[in-house]
């Protein structure tokens, strides 16, 4: 093997080991930091592993937007018209959180049921409803065409 | 009357952009001139009537003309003029316009600018950016016309997003599309050259030029978007790997790989099929992010737009071009050749790992950005990938990156004899682990590992980026444009890499509810919070905030952040107050009245990310230094002089 032949080959090693290494370490962090959806009813199911970190996502539900007066606790309800939870977050919410509109919410399930938000979403315009909720809601649904107009 | 003159003057366009095509690519086959001379009329042809295509969209905009749809969906009468000229690229069937307009813009540019180039490349060249046009056109009449009429017309608009009701939009989209579409000029090179079959590295070097203007462009228009989203959106970050974002980092991360290479493929004729590969990939790229944003794929703050008739439309113009870009590649692959070899310590080996690594960091954006729609689409479940993933999978390849940068800069062609550099590779490095030390330890509280390491790659980039040009000043050397443009960006990458360092790991933050007279502690500073008054604004009412913030007991700044209400949509929007200066940020946004008199507010202090603005302007200045360099035309004009004496052999210039 002459010395050019070898220096490219330990250069073709270098780069394969390389992009092999960051492939498997940029697969682990993906395998470990992707969070999934889960609608109310598949929580109420129980079908979230305790302390797992995943995304809450439904419809406001009326009425049950409220907080301890003069701080920031917030309380609302996320529905998907099955079954509901119980939200529970601290911080500022978004401008298109509103009542009866769709929202996202990244958090972990108490053992209580509450679910404890450290972030929510509600990014869209106020006729939004998460595509999973949309989903849920059987075809014909009324409830889907209030909810949601394509824009 | 007037927008059925502006939807024929589209169809004219489309008619010109397959003269444009048909003559541009056929011409050159049967070797004949005078084919090829109607292509720039066809070019200046379709330019005219797209700019009178959108003059009157703008006009009908200006004049509230309410029985066009597009218009009334969104502008109002209350909509101050400012904004309802931006709203013209508010939504998604204008900006396919000015899409259609800034490539007709960069073609005209082209022509204008080819009459140095062998007259069969050339008319190959504007066929391909002909075809590219004639797609859109076509797209834009299908399925999205701007001018299609609304009866019986509105009274009144229903106004634009307010989110979009800012300055930086009205300059953010014409930006970034300047960037996207000026990458569709490298992939038109790429292209005329697998036609013509002479891959050689002269078509790298009239490509030169027009990439890195693009990737100016592209820079800047990504860092507008991101200070928009700062500002406007009231998020208190300044990138939140949204797909969108990403959409514009990929084709960006592709480009920047595109233009070191062609720098190897022009000065030594090395990496030649690789370099054809970014062009077309950087431009797919590029066209992959407009389906994105536009299929309503993405679920994303930016995506307005959700019809699937489009995006099927899209989907299939894409797999057009990557598929027919890949099949030519393909065919002509054999003709590639590459004699010259390198040695591990030259510039063209450093090359190859810039390349190498911002290729993976694409990958992993790429991974990210489309793993949630992929197991959507395959019945996965629907799972998320934020921060937690981009983050440590992004520096994976980035610090390497530029770690390896501050070496390579010295790096000589060819040899590379390192030795000689040594001095200066070590001093700098030496000179700027001891000023990130300082600075980590005395202007901020040391904070995280990865800060002392942030702040010493950027100096240590900042250092080496000046050696090159002071030496060569010192030793009277001349000093081309295309060596100042590239010490200027890798300047300005540095201070981006310092300010997205010590912002990301020295920021303080807090939500909290305060009544009119309280005050907290953040860091140096005191925030007091004043009380609120009413704000009657054009087409919004709502309330604005006073908050006080005090350093050392000294007032620093008021900040009036706003919270208002748009009559139109029924929206409320957030207008964050920030307190800048050179070193820091002080961000106020408000939440809302939670009762007892006391209102939620965001505040934080964000310092040194000014630098994350500075460092895009200054990456953006030094693109466009390097892609005005003379030495270009005149090797342009040098080479069309040699080709026609017959000898196709090409020394560096």
């Amino acid at each position: 093997m002459t010395p050019t032949r070898r220096r490219r080959l330990l250069l073709v090693l270098g780069i394969v080991a390389g992009v092999g290494i960051a492939g498997a370490l940029a697969l682990k962090a993906f395998r470990d930091n992707v969070t999934f959806f889960f609608d109310p009813s598949r929580v109420v199911a129980g079908e979230v592993k305790p302390g797992q970190r995943f995304r809450l996502g439904g419809m406001v539900v009326v009425g049950s937007k409220q907080n301890t007066p003069g701080t920031q606790d917030w309380r609302f309800a996320v529905t998907d018209f099955n079954s509901t939870v119980q939200v529970h977050y601290s911080g500022v919410l978004p401008d298109l959180f509103k009542e009866n509109a769709g929202v996202v919410t990244h958090g972990r399930l108490q053992p209580d049921g509450v679910f404890l938000a450290d972030e929510v979403l509600a990014k869209h315009d106020e006729k939004y409803m998460p595509p999973e909720v949309k989903r849920s809601l059987k075809p014909g649904d009324s409830r889907a065409d209030v909810g949601y107009v394509v824009k | 009357m007037l927008p059925e003159l502006g939807q024929f003057a589209m169809i004219l366009a489309l008619l010109l952009a397959m003269a444009q095509a048909a003559f541009g690519l056929v011409g050159p086959r049967f070797a004949n001139s005078r084919y090829m001379g109607v292509v720039p009329f066809a070019v200046a042809g379709q330019f005219v009537f797209t700019c009178l295509a959108l003059g009157i969209l703008v006009a009908a905009f200006v004049n509230f003309d309410f029985s066009v749809r597009y218009v009334a969906e969104n502008s109002n009468t209350a909509l101050p003029l400012f904004y309802r000229i931006a709203a013209v690229w508010g939504a998604h069937e204008g900006s396919l316009l000015l899409w259609i307009f800034v490539l007709s813009l960069w073609t005209l540019a082209v022509t204008l600018r080819s009459r140095g180039l062998p007259p069969s490349f050339a008319a190959r060249v504007l066929g391909v950016l002909g075809l590219l046009s004639m797609g859109f056109l076509l797209f834009t009449l299908a399925t999205s016309n701007p001018f299609a009429r609304l009866a019986p017309a509105l009274p009144d608009g229903r106004d634009l997003n307010p989110v979009l009701q800012d300055f930086a939009l009205a300059i953010h989209p014409p930006m970034l599309y300047t960037g996207y579409v000026g990458l569709s000029v490298a992939f038109a090179f790429a292209c005329a050259a697998m036609i013509e079959g002479k891959l050689d590295q002269t078509w790298a070097r009239w490509t030169r030029p027009w990439t890195t203007l693009a990737w100016a462009f592209l820079t800047a228009g990504i860092a507008l978007g991101s200070w928009w989203a700062y500002y406007e959106l009231g998020w208190g970050g300044f990138w939140f790997w949204d797909p969108v974002e990403n959409a514009s980092f990929m084709p960006w991360l592709v480009a920047t790989a595109l233009i070191h290479s062609l720098a190897v493929t022009d000065k030594r004729g090395l990496f030649k099929s690789w370099t054809l590969l970014l062009a077309i990939s950087g431009f797919s790229l590029s066209l992959l992010g407009t389906f994105l944003v536009r299929s309503g794929v993405l679920v994303s703050v930016h995506s307005f737009a959700a019809d699937p008739a489009r995006g099927v439309f899209i989907l299939v113009f894409l797999i057009a071009v990557i598929g027919g870009a890949l099949v030519l590649y393909a065919w002509r692959a054999p003709l590639l050749k590459s004699q010259a070899g390198f040695e591990l310590t030259s510039r063209e080996s450093f090359l190859l790992f810039n390349n190498i690594l911002l290729i993976i960091a694409a990958a992993v954006v790429f991974g990210g950005t489309m793993a949630p729609m992929l197991s959507d689409a395959l019945g996965l479940g629907a799972l998320s990938v934020g921060p937690q993933y981009f983050n440590p999978s992004f520096m994976l390849p980035i610090l390497p990156l530029l770690g390896l940068l501050s070496v390579g800069m010295h790096a000589g062609w060819k040899r590379g004899n390192l030795s000689r550099s040594r001095r200066a590779i070590l001093g700098t490095l030496a000179l700027a682990m001891a000023l990130a030390l300082a600075i980590t330890f005395g202007a901020y509280d040391y904070e995280a590992v990865l800060m002392p390491v942030g702040v010493a790659l950027a100096l240590w980039i900042a250092l080496s980026a000046l050696v090159d040009p002071v030496d060569r000043l010192r030793r009277r050397l001349s000093l081309s444009a295309g060596v100042v443009g590239m010490s200027v960006a890798h300047f300005g990458l540095a201070m981006l890499v310092l300010g997205i360092t010590v912002v990301s790991s020295a920021t303080t933050e807090r939500d909290i509810a305060l009544t009119p007279g309280q005050s907290v502690a953040l860091g140096k500073y005191v925030f007091r919070f004043e009380g609120i008054k009413s704000l009657e604004g054009p087409n919004y009412g709502g309330v604005q905030g006073k908050v006080t913030v005090l350093h050392e007991g000294e007032a620093a700044h008021v900040l009036l952040p706003e919270k208002r209400n748009y009559w139109v949509q029924q929206s409320t929007m957030t207008e964050a107050a920030i307190g800048a200066r050179w070193d820091r940020d002080l961000f106020v946004a408000m939440g809302e009245d939670v009762g007892k008199g006391a209102w939620s507010l965001r505040l934080q202090v964000r310092p040194m990310i000014q630098f994350v603005w500075l460092g895009a302007i200054i990456m953006m200045l030094g693109g466009i230094t390097a892609g005005v360099d003379r030495r270009y035309r005149l090797a342009q004009e040098a080479l069309v002089r040699k080709t026609d004496a017959g000898t196709p052999s090409v020394s560096a210039a």
